[in-house]
């Protein structure tokens, strides 16, 4: 390393800020192995997006029969089609998605919110039995749950209805978990204490002293329910039949499964998917930096 | 699926039904008590289907006969498929399964069983003229109930490409030995082409395949169940398969796959064996190719015979939780036998009509766009869907299929033996079937 530098030095005329102006490159070498992985592991996931994206551009006849990745010339049929059919309801369910995993994922963030705070901060007879309960309900996979839901449901008389989907997805024993565990490395107990010394109530405490700390935690159980309840697929399959009301997902599943004797839709399916990520990628970008501050917190907690 | 321990619990009282039930008896014990009294006042009525513009042939009905009965139907459109079964079920446990629904034939059975489509014999019993018997048999299994109104069916037929039969001088096969020739002449004649591939993720085409040759999967005797997915119909058109695929004369890959649609429209292969619905899957499989298909009668397995088999099709069913069984039988009725909605079912929807006088009627006088080249397609279908064997379903047809799916999968991966995965399907549809509970005769 020193005579490699030095070397390099040498032709520099061998002052000491060259030397340090060196550097980058000698880590940059030490960086390709990383840098390689990471390269293959962005092309592992980005094939099948950019099949969708190419795919969508396809007409009908151009689908199956030119090369995969060669761009099409149907996209603004596609649209359009799309758009047209049955007067539009594809909006109607990227409207429902919408209010589903927004709403959904608002109101689910609240509840982990105020649980993981009261989870972390006070000290309360059966607390830990709560929290172990929760930990099982994270292992417990969301999907067997969705027909003890329905059942459920359809005694309070609510199956087929916005509610139906909503309500299920409000409590998140993950999201639970993980404020709590956010609440109890980014609220420290003193700025509590030193709260109520001041006078302060538990309820202001909390929205003035403690949320703002949690935000980029809650950010996180934001973006993790938005996206679970955005894919998700068996609990508004069962609990819905009206297809004003279905979400992207079981709207595009019945393009796709029109019965034997009617060919699916694979165009307007594929044009569909597409559209469907567009949301879930600008979420993303517009909240990427909440993360880094995320990042941020943690190590200079540490 | 959680669903599945349910269902076997469910299924041990209902199997007692449906045995008494499919062993021709009267059906008056099982629950589907006969609200014949009559409608009074409007009524209003959900109906889960999967066809495609049923809104629009739903709304003739709103506005015209329903309208006098006071009888509304509303369309809630479904994903079609197993999961639609599931669906139901679960809707029906809670009590809460819409007015109508949708059943392929496969699925009745187990709707049966379930105890979750009603018998409508009382309300529809004047239909059964206007089917083949064999298409009005799947709805009565066998019974004196009826459980539903056929609305699509899928005769099964031979396609092929004119052009390219011609230009390797083969001639239509008559029989599958003939079959079995013509793939083994093209072999010779262009080593790279296939007559067809055998596609081991298309239960239903091998089920058709197997009726046609005679076979009866799902039989009752008194009170038990016989599965006979392993006779000898069945072993006869596993082995005649497999043997082809062993010898490399036809493809082993499956089917409605982008290489499968590309191999169609490239004309890499050459013919299907498929069902009177196959212009709308060539329309998008293979639109490089229009005009150069031609349809035939499926190849026999003696010159004397002519049968053929289906691949698809559909019924309407009344659910045991609706209140107006007879305002919905009615509907049911409407839908599948009067000429001006079978009409609309064809131009709205490309389904192919169960009932026999709307064969070569109104939209089935002139053929599909696809095969504008052969001006008697539709003439020739409908002749077809009078020869269509009886079929035999049983209350487990998804566990069927998704073993033929598995051993035949491997089978014709490794071009092993087909015979064998047939028995591999008997014994796993058999020990299925005792885990429900159904008594099952050896």
């Amino acid at each position: 390393m020193s005579s490699l530098a030095v070397g390099k030095a040498d032709s520099a005329a061998g002052t000491t800020p060259s030397i340090i102006q060196n550097r980058p490159p000698l880590r940059r070498r030490i960086a390709l192995i990383p840098t390689v992985t990471l390269f293959l592991g962005a092309i592992y996931c980005l094939l099948p997006v950019a099949w969708v994206v190419i795919a969508a551009t396809k007409s009908g006849s151009e689908l199956f029969s030119t090369f995969t990745f060669l761009p099409g010339t149907g996209f603004a049929d596609n649209f359009s089609d799309l758009s047209a059919y049955r007067d539009g309801v594809y909006w109607q369910w990227m409207g429902n998605s919408a209010l589903y995993a927004g709403l959904g994922a608002l109101l689910s963030t609240c509840v982990s919110a105020f649980s993981g705070y009261a989870l972390a901060i006070y000290r309360f007879r059966g607390r830990e039995a709560i929290f172990n309960v929760l930990l099982a309900g994270v292992l417990m996979p969301p999907v067997i749950l969705a027909i003890p839901q329905y059942l459920l449901l359809a005694k309070a008389d609510l199956t087929d209805s916005y509610l139906s989907v909503l309500l299920p997805q409000i409590l998140s024993p993950y999201g639970v978990y993980l404020s709590r565990i956010y609440a109890a490395a980014a609220v420290p107990t003193d700025v509590v204490e030193a709260g109520r010394m001041d006078g302060a109530s538990e309820w202001r405490i909390f929205t003035r002293v403690a949320l703002p700390m949690m935000v980029p935690g809650m950010v996180t159980v934001f973006l993790f329910q938005f996206v679970a309840i955005w894919n998700n697929f068996l609990l508004p399959y069962i609990m819905l039949s009206d297809d004003e009301r279905f979400p992207i997902t079981l709207g595009l599943y019945t393009l796709l499964e029109q019965g034997a004797n009617t060919p699916a839709l694979y165009t307007l399916v594929i044009t569909g998917a597409f559209l469907a990520v567009l949301p879930l990628v600008a979420l993303f970008l517009v909240v990427q930096r909440f993360w880094s501050l995320d990042l941020l917190s943690g190590a200079v907690k540490s | 699926m959680p669903i599945t321990n349910r269902r076997r619990l469910f299924f041990r009282s209902a199997a007692v039904c449906v045995s008494a039930a499919l062993g021709a008896t009267a059906l008056a014990a099982c629950g589907s008590e006969d609200d014949s009294e009559a409608e009074s006042g409007p009524v209003s009525l959900t109906y889960w289907t999967w066809t495609p513009g049923m809104d629009k042939v739903v709304d003739l009905w709103n506005k015209g006969q329903g309208e006098k009965d006071q009888i509304t139907v509303t369309v809630k459109k479904q994903a079609s498929g197993d999961t639609l079964v599931t669906k139901i079920l679960t809707a029906h446990k809670a009590g809460k399964a819409p007015d109508l629904v949708q059943a392929e034939y496969q699925a009745l059975p187990t709707l049966v069983s379930n105890d979750a489509v009603a018998d409508i014999a009382g309300e529809v019993g004047d239909a059964k003229s206007k089917f083949a018997d064999g298409v009005w048999q799947q709805t009565t299994l066998g019974t004196d109930a009826v459980y539903a109104v056929p609305q699509d069916i899928g005769p099964m037929m031979f396609y092929y490409r004119e052009d390219l039969f011609k230009q390797y001088g083969l001639t239509v096969p008559t029989t599958w030995e003939q079959f079995a020739e013509t793939a083994r002449a093209l072999k010779k004649k262009a080593p790279d082409k296939d007559l067809t591939t055998f596609s081991a993720s298309d239960s239903g085409l091998f089920a058709g395949l197997a009726q046609q040759a005679g076979a009866k999967w799902w039989t009752t005797s008194g009170d038990k169940w016989k599965v006979g997915i392993n006779d000898a119909a069945s072993q006869k058109v596993a082995k005649f398969w497999g043997d082809l695929v062993k010898e490399g004369a036809i493809d082993n890959q499956p089917m409605y796959t982008p290489a499968w649609n590309k191999a169609l429209n490239t004309g890499k292969q050459i013919a299907w064996v498929s069902a009177v619905w196959a212009p709308g899957t060539l329309t998008t499989a293979a639109p490089d190719t229009k005009g150069k298909w031609a349809m035939a009668p499926l190849p026999q397995w003696s010159q004397s015979q002519n049968v053929s088999g289906s691949w698809g099709g559909s019924s309407t069913a009344v659910t045991t939780d609706s209140e107006h069984k007879a305002a919905a039988a009615k509907f049911a009725a409407w839908l599948n036998t009067d000429d001006a909605a079978l009409q609309a079912l064809a131009k709205e929807s490309g389904i192919y009509p169960a009932a026999t006088n709307a064969q070569t009627s109104g939209a089935f006088a002139t053929p599909p766009d696809y095969f504008s080249n052969q001006s008697d397609f539709y003439t020739k279908a409908a002749e077809i869907a009078k020869t269509t064997a009886p079929s035999a379903w049983g209350p487990n047809v998804n566990v069927a299929y998704t073993t033929f799916k598995d051993a035949f999968g491997k089978a014709a991966k490794d071009k092993s033996d087909f015979v064998a995965a047939l028995t591999t399907m008997q014994d796993d549809t058999v020990a299925d079937l005792e885990k429900q509970g159904f008594e099952v005769s050896e």
